[in-house]
């Protein structure tokens, strides 16, 4: 697996003046990845939108920073506001493009991020309004639990973040388009079988067969 | 209008069982004297209100009435940062009432601005549905969540003048809304000015809104404590 293959994935959804909120963690990362010559916008939700790089030490500003409480970066034509304005932004529809981590996703297009009850209590911070508000959702995170389960299931066993919202799935095995009937296998990582997806994947793989039928020939 | 105090005096603003809105976002853009003068005036059973918890351990933010246990009950849209929190709203020490960030925001902007409700789609088909009443608006589903308000708002500008107009610098946060949504409105700045130097287009919350303006640290003081803080949790 090359390194960094989810977040190089990611980078390639990036289209030329798309405004994108980008969830903490490996959606965050694929910043560094985004195509030559792409202009992204780059929106974060305590407030601030075409923001850069981590600052160098001495040049950081108190007052500007990410919502993982990192000290960013404000580019040139960049611009910073208050939290109302941000979730009009989100909430609003006019962010293009979200990409955040999951617990579970499902074959319906849920997905549950923000609690396992009895053992992990978080609040949902902005994730719910970030899935509701943003045109275009993707779910980026490994396939299986990191004890082999499935993360991607026919429903959601844990707490919903949002509702039959995610339109497609990066994981470290392949990549899947949610559609209205369920999941389309839309690209294998590299090394990886289509029965190898199959089989780590509880939803139902809807065109499965004409994968199977591209390995056997 | 605004009048001048010190940090002692304006946390005596603040009493046991008060609410208080603290502005801020994650420790930045917090107002970082007078919660340690809340800290360490001893102030008990608070209910606070705030977008976010606090760093792990303390630090910035409203970590520290967390460790002294001042809090009794919690009004936010998350407490992931902090794990002494979570452990006292596990215990039962802490109640806590979460709504999705946006749908914070806007209660507090609603309780600010004198709106009776807020209606939202966001958090439908999710838990957040038994946390409000459903209603219907031209046949779509819709929440409606409560206006949230406070006793007392400590919100944190850059400069104020000496009629209460604040100017912001960075990321204003919550602090522009919660200097709508409280009785009392203390903001703590890193300059007072005269009349007239802040121009009324770099005005970010009108005078109109704020009752007591403090000194905090200066704008250097806080730069070299945020730096001290992202340094040592290797975020700079």
């Amino acid at each position: 697996m090359p390194r960094n293959y989810i977040a190089r994935r990611i980078a390639k959804e990036f289209k030329d003046g798309m405004y994108v909120n980008l969830g903490i963690g490996i959606p965050t990362e694929s910043a560094n990845y985004i195509p030559e010559g792409t202009q992204v916008f780059l929106q974060t939700e305590n407030g601030g939108l075409m923001f850069g790089p981590k600052p160098k030490r001495g040049e950081s500003n108190p007052d500007i920073a990410n919502a993982g409480a990192e000290p960013i970066t404000m580019m040139a034509g960049g611009a910073v506001f208050d939290v109302a304005t941000s979730f009009a932004m989100i909430r609003g529809g006019h962010v293009n493009m979200t990409v955040v981590g999951a617990l579970e996703v499902d074959e319906g297009g849920s997905i549950a991020s923000w609690k396992i009850p009895g053992k992990l209590l978080t609040g949902m911070g902005g994730a719910m309004d970030l899935l509701y508000g943003c045109k275009r959702v993707i779910v980026a995170m490994t396939h299986t639990d990191k004890h082999g389960n499935p993360k991607i299931r026919k429903r959601c066993t844990l707490p919903l973040t949002a509702a039959g919202v995610v339109d497609m799935i990066i994981t470290d095995k392949a990549v899947f388009r949610v559609a209205k009937d369920g999941l389309h296998l839309e690209e294998l990582a590299p090394g990886v079988t289509a029965a190898e997806v199959e089989r780590l994947t509880e939803g139902t793989i809807i065109n499965i067969i004409e994968w199977e039928h591209i390995e056997i020939t | 209008m605004a009048v001048r105090i010190t940090i002692k005096e304006a946390a005596k603003k603040i009493v046991n069982k008060s609410s208080v809105m603290i502005g801020g976002f994650l420790g930045a853009a917090v107002p970082l004297k007078m919660i340690d003068e809340i800290a360490a005036a001893g102030i008990k059973d608070l209910t606070v209100i705030s977008i976010g918890a606090g760093y792990r351990g303390g630090g910035v933010d409203i970590g520290k009435l967390v460790l002294n246990k001042q809090i009794i009950k919690y009004v936010t849209s998350h407490v992931g940062t902090d794990p002494n929190l979570i452990k006292q709203i596990v215990n039962g020490e802490v109640e806590l009432e979460l709504s999705p960030m946006g749908t914070f925001v806007e209660r507090v902007r609603a309780g600010g601005a004198g709106l009776g409700a807020v209606v939202t789609p966001v958090g439908m088909g999710t838990e957040v549905e038994a946390m409000a009443e459903k209603i219907i608006v031209d046949g779509k589903p819709y929440l409606l969540f409560k206006p949230i308000r406070a006793d007392v708002a400590v919100i944190k500008a850059y400069r104020s003048d000496p009629l209460g107009n604040l100017q912001y610098q960075g990321m204003s946060n919550t602090n522009p809304i919660m200097a709508t949504a409280a009785d009392i409105v203390i903001a703590e700045v890193d300059e007072i000015v005269g009349v007239g130097e802040i121009a009324c287009e770099q005005v970010g919350t009108p005078g109109i809104f704020v009752d007591y303006i403090v000194q905090g640290h200066s704008f250097e003081e806080r730069k070299n404590i945020y730096e001290e803080l992202w340094i040592a949790t290797n975020k700079l």
